[in-house]
């Protein structure tokens, strides 16, 4: 297993190279460095002369991918994109384009996504599953059938609706949570969390429900069910107990992926609701067209996501005895 | 079922539910508001935005301030014992006097004498061991790892304090020069402070002699700006620069100590974020002690901020206002300021309806909910918002916002003399056309002012009625100006050579381009408008909508042909509208801020004139020459001049609407009391459409667990076994 997951980890490598090499190119297609200098220098009385030391101040004054003023070596090393993205590899996120510590602001940021992401994961996942097996049990009858339709009503109505309706009607008409805010204190911010993440998992609940169900109804039919039921095992036992774990491994290929990723937070719910996250940061980023931090939580969200698919492959071993990693 | 499981736990936040701040504060004299975007820089050499100003504003304190009633606004000493002193000198350093032709002036001085009493907030980085030696210099890991929290410095016990000096005006001066600093203003101000360039040559030569390391500005010379004494400052310009003054009143001229530049060099706190761009030190009414740019920034009173009064004389109308009710009270009046961050504009509307945020500005969306517009075109709080004691302000902001045409295109501009002369009725006729009262009234819900000239409201030179009227554009009949009609627009564009919205010679159509970024005035429905309106003469619009940085770049290149564009005022004077149109100030030649490459040499000569004349009659005159003259040429639509229109709550007081002056929270008043009891009355919590959803929601799961019951009742063939 040791030599499956250092394979699986030197495969990571090209991978992140190309992410960033991709990143790096999209990002210079749309913004030369000359506007990164304008867009934090402002509009107002910018000198060519400031732009060009705002460029030398932080390295954009070289070429992009190939030096050739250079010698040797150095005419790849002396690059924009060896300076700002081969770093990353060795952890340094280096400072954003208004000078801050980049990750610094990410183990600040870190925790608030997390306060929001975990609870909506885990409580999300477990309700969803819950609901599927429902389906599984109630299947072909009316109870399925409405099911089905109010998952397919929530899965078509933008989660934007559910954010602002949400606020408008829990905290602007019936006053029972804060519209919006955060509280570093763990204590006292779980009053500004309970909405983004009940808004969370009602905006994420019908699409997986469906997809959990579809699952399910593939398991419910087989033998090994039939064998349980003529045991004479409850509902409950046969769902919980058997139906659940077999139909876990494709529910794990979408689940556990994701779990690295829940450090990054969510784009929209940290926005609206005024979550200090790392959602709301990379937004920023983009807006204020800061490739440092751009970039960093691009290499983040790949390193993350390779994280989990790993994880993924480790999980299989876990609820499938049959599966080995070679 | 999640809700349900957290209202018994709800039920200890006491009567109000929906409380965004702690509970501790509840009953506190602080203003409550709101930031959208995070400040980039809160360091006074720097900081130039909006969005940044309105923070550092409270905390530094430049030589002079604005008064807070008087209009038009008037400079006052802020740490000043009086207004500074102006001396001239000829080119051969002889006196010279105020009326001495400026061509002639060889330098100015301003002669600044500061107030005996003015000291800076606490700070670490004013805090002394035993021996005089800076205790908080070398920082150890756990002095490093403490400064990490919002608190940022302030974390670190014993702060120090000391008084304001001349040098620390002389060192935030060289700090313009800093090439690591890369202040803003820093190309222009080398063009008036003495020896700042050769200072700027010298501090980039001894960075790239000492790499990384923190250099100490005081023992530079800048022979511009010299403390005489601790209490005096001389600074000293080439030649005459009378808008000097404004910038004296201004965040770049704040006073930053040798120490506190030191303290912030440090690496340790260089890691961590603590800077002085993220961590202020001044002398002003308030101190930074909460900085979480993500979420949330609070301002506390400096304890040290010295005697200052609330001012006694305004205009007429505030009194009746109540705006001198505070008349000689001891400044800052409340305790503290809280900045929470709202980057949604309906989070931010639907909690100052909840009384959680003091004063709101009125997004088009909230707008009909809001605001009445009666027949008579007084705008109103609607009645909703005055039942809840909402009070509304309104003013026209010292900006302009303007179409401008790129003279250097051969349509709208022209190379030939004859191709000039018929652009320019070209530009008369579009002027004619595209009608701002009808966008104004559309597309800003009424909140713009018809734009007259490059001049707003406030500043010298603008004057309203019919000596301010645009004549290219309107007629003056019944007592107010009436639009020129499309039939002498049409006549204009015949004139031009296309008559019809076709040339003249060839009959191909009229095409013109409009650059846009989206959004805003670029957005679809003005286009859509625009297009129409244009479509009156027969001419065609293109529109080509780009990103921002693109339309910067076609501005630069001289690529764009007509755009949309405008200016907030740096300071109150006409010099810093007439800019935008001053030859030298050219985009393309020259890389300055005049967008449309407007050159009209006797514009240029009159400009030189105005630029050094003192507010009086004989100036109003040669701005008249002035806006003639670009009125004539039309090388901007002079769009609108946009209004402010800004909620208050009842219990916010002394608040006045000011366009050029930051430094206001200081005046404001809150009546804690009353705030708490309408917040409480505001947002009891209505707990029985939550108990029906509840309910409801049980009901939903009802037949299912019918359902299953019955179902576990039942054998393989669907018979009830007995016992289950």
């Amino acid at each position: 297993m040791l030599r499956y997951f250092l394979r699986r980890l030197f495969y990571a490598v090209p991978i992140l190279i190309g992410v960033n090499l991709i990143t790096f190119a999209l990002f210079f297609m749309v913004n030369s460095p000359d506007d990164m200098a304008r867009m934090q220098l402002g509009v107002k009385r910018v000198t060519p002369e400031a732009i060009q030391q705002w460029k030398a101040a932080r390295g954009y004054d070289k070429p992009l991918f190939i030096n050739d003023a250079a010698a040797g070596v150095q005419q790849v090393t002396d690059t924009i994109f060896f300076d700002k993205s081969m770093r990353l590899f060795a952890g340094e996120f280096g400072r954003s384009e208004d000078g801050r510590e980049i990750s610094q602001e990410i183990r600040q940021r870190m925790g608030p996504s997390l306060a929001i992401a975990l609870p909506t994961f885990l409580i999300g996942l477990g309700l969803t599953i819950s609901l599927a097996l429902m389906l599984v049990l109630f299947r072909g009858t009316w109870l399925d059938r409405t099911g089905v339709v109010i998952c397919v009503g929530l899965m078509s109505i933008s989660s934007l609706f559910f954010i602002i309706g949400g606020q408008f009607v829990f905290a602007r008409v019936l006053k029972l949570v804060p519209i919006s805010g955060y509280e570093s204190n763990p204590w006292t911010a779980w009053h500004f969390l309970i909405l983004p993440v009940a808004v969370s998992i009602v905006a994420s609940i019908g699409g997986s429900t469906r997809w959990y169900r579809t699952i399910f109804l593939e398991e419910i039919g087989r033998d090994y069910v039939r064998t349980a039921r003529a045991k004479g095992l409850s509902d409950a036992r046969v769902l919980f107990g058997h139906v659940l774990r077999n139909g876990l491994i494709p529910i794990l290929t979408g689940v556990v992926v994701v779990i690295p990723s829940l450090f990054l937070g969510s784009l929209l719910v940290e926005s609206f609701f005024g979550i200090p996250g790392l959602g709301s940061y990379t937004i920023d980023a983009i807006a204020a067209q800061d490739f440092a931090v751009v970039r960093a939580m691009v290499f983040l969200g790949s390193v993350l996501y390779l994280v989990g698919l790993i994880l993924t492959d480790l999980s299989y071993t876990l609820v499938d005895p049959r599966i080995r990693l070679k | 079922m999640l809700a349900a499981l957290c209202l018994p736990v709800l039920a200890g936040c006491g009567s109000e539910w929906n409380d965004p701040y702690p509970s501790t504060e509840r009953g506190n004299n602080k203003i409550y508001t709101s930031f959208s975007e995070r400040p980039k820089h809160l360091d006074p050499a720097i900081a130039y935005s909006n969005s940044e100003i309105g923070f550092i504003a409270q905390i530094y304190e430049p030589p002079l301030q604005y008064h807070y009633l008087k209009r038009p606004y008037t400079l006052i000493p802020a740490t000043l014992e009086a207004m500074p002193e102006i001396r001239y000198f000829d080119q051969s350093g002889r006196p010279a006097s105020e009326s001495t032709p400026a061509d002639q002036i060889g330098r100015t001085v301003y002669r600044i004498k500061l107030r005996g009493d003015v000291r800076y907030q606490p700070h670490p980085a004013f805090s002394l061991n035993d021996d005089g030696s800076p205790r908080y210099l070398n920082l150890d890991g756990r002095q490093g790892r403490a400064v990490q929290g919002a608190a940022g410095p302030m974390a670190l016990a014993d702060p120090g304090s000391r008084l304001l000096k001349a040098q620390d005006y002389v060192y935030q001066i060289k700090r313009l020069a800093h090439p690591a600093v890369q202040s803003p203003i820093f190309g222009m101000m080398s063009e008036h402070i003495q020896g700042l360039q050769a200072l700027a040559d010298d501090i980039k030569a001894r960075m790239a002699a000492q790499p990384g390391l923190w250099i100490d500005l005081e023992p530079l010379p800048l022979p511009g700006a010299v403390a005489v004494d601790d209490r005096t400052l001389e600074i000293t310009l080439n030649g005459k620069y009378p808008q000097f003054i404004y910038w004296l009143a201004m965040n770049f001229f704040a006073p930053v100590p040798r120490e506190v530049d030191q303290f912030y060099g440090q690496p340790a706190l260089r890691r961590s974020n603590v800077r002085i761009d993220t961590w202020p030190v001044g002398t002003g009414p308030y101190m930074m002690v909460h900085n979480n740019p993500n979420s949330r920034i609070e301002l506390a009173r400096n304890p040290n901020f010295h005697d200052e009064r609330y001012p006694c004389q305004s205009e007429p109308a505030d009194a009746a206002v109540g705006l001198l009710e505070s008349c000689d009270a001891k400044l800052p009046l409340i305790d503290g300021v809280v900045f929470s961050r709202e980057k949604e504009s309906l989070p931010y509307w639907n909690k100052f309806l909840q009384g959680y945020y003091d004063e709101s500005g009125i997004s088009s969306d909230s707008f009909d909910q809001a605001v009445r517009v009666t027949v008579t075109g007084d705008v109103n709080v609607s009645p909703a918002m005055a039942e809840q004691g909402i009070r509304l302000q309104t003013s026209v902001r010292t900006s302009v916002y303007y179409m401008g045409f790129n003279l250097l295109d051969p349509v709208v501009g022209g190379k030939t003399h004859e191709e000039q002369r018929r652009a320019k009725l070209l530009r008369q006729a579009l002027s004619i056309t595209l009608d701002q009262e009808e966008f104004i009234s559309i597309f800003l819900n009424g909140r713009g002012q018809p734009g007259m000239g490059p001049i707003p409201p406030g500043i010298f030179g603008h004057q309203s009625g019919q000596s301010g009227m645009n004549p290219v554009v309107y007629t003056w009949k019944d007592g107010a100006p009436q639009r020129r009609s499309i039939k002498e627009a049409k006549a204009l564009l015949a004139q031009a050579g296309w008559p019809n919205g076709r040339d003249r010679q060839t009959g191909r159509p009229l095409v013109l381009n409009l650059d846009t970024t989206s959004g805003g005035l670029g957005d679809k429905s003005t286009m859509d408008w625009m297009s129409r309106q244009l479509n009156q003469l027969g001419i065609q619009l293109v529109v080509r909508s780009t990103d921002f940085n693109r339309f910067q770049e076609k501005l630069r290149k001289g690529s764009a042909q007509m755009y949309f564009l405008g200016w907030n005022a740096d300071y109150p004077d006409p010099e810093n509208f007439f800019f935008l149109l001053y030859g030298p100030e050219g985009k393309v030649a020259h890389g300055g801020e005049n967008t449309a490459n407007y050159s009209n040499p006797e514009f240029d000569r009159l400009f030189k004139i105005m630029v050094n004349m003192p507010n009086g009659p004989a100036r109003q005159n040669v701005i008249d020459s002035m806006l003639r003259l670009v009125r004539e040429d039309a090388p901007w639509i002079y769009w609108f001049y946009p209004k402010t229109y800004v909620l208050q709550h009842s219990w916010l007081q002394n608040f006045k609407l000011n366009n050029v002056a930051s430094n206001t929270l200081k005046y404001q008043r809150i009546d804690a009391d009353r705030r708490e009891t309408l917040r409480q009355e505001w947002n009891k919590p209505l707990l029985w459409p939550f108990a029906v959803l509840v309910v409801g929601l049980l009901a939903l799961l009802w037949p299912a667990v019918r359902a299953y019951r019955s179902r576990s009742g039942l054998d393989a063939f669907g018979h009830r076994v007995r016992g289950r």
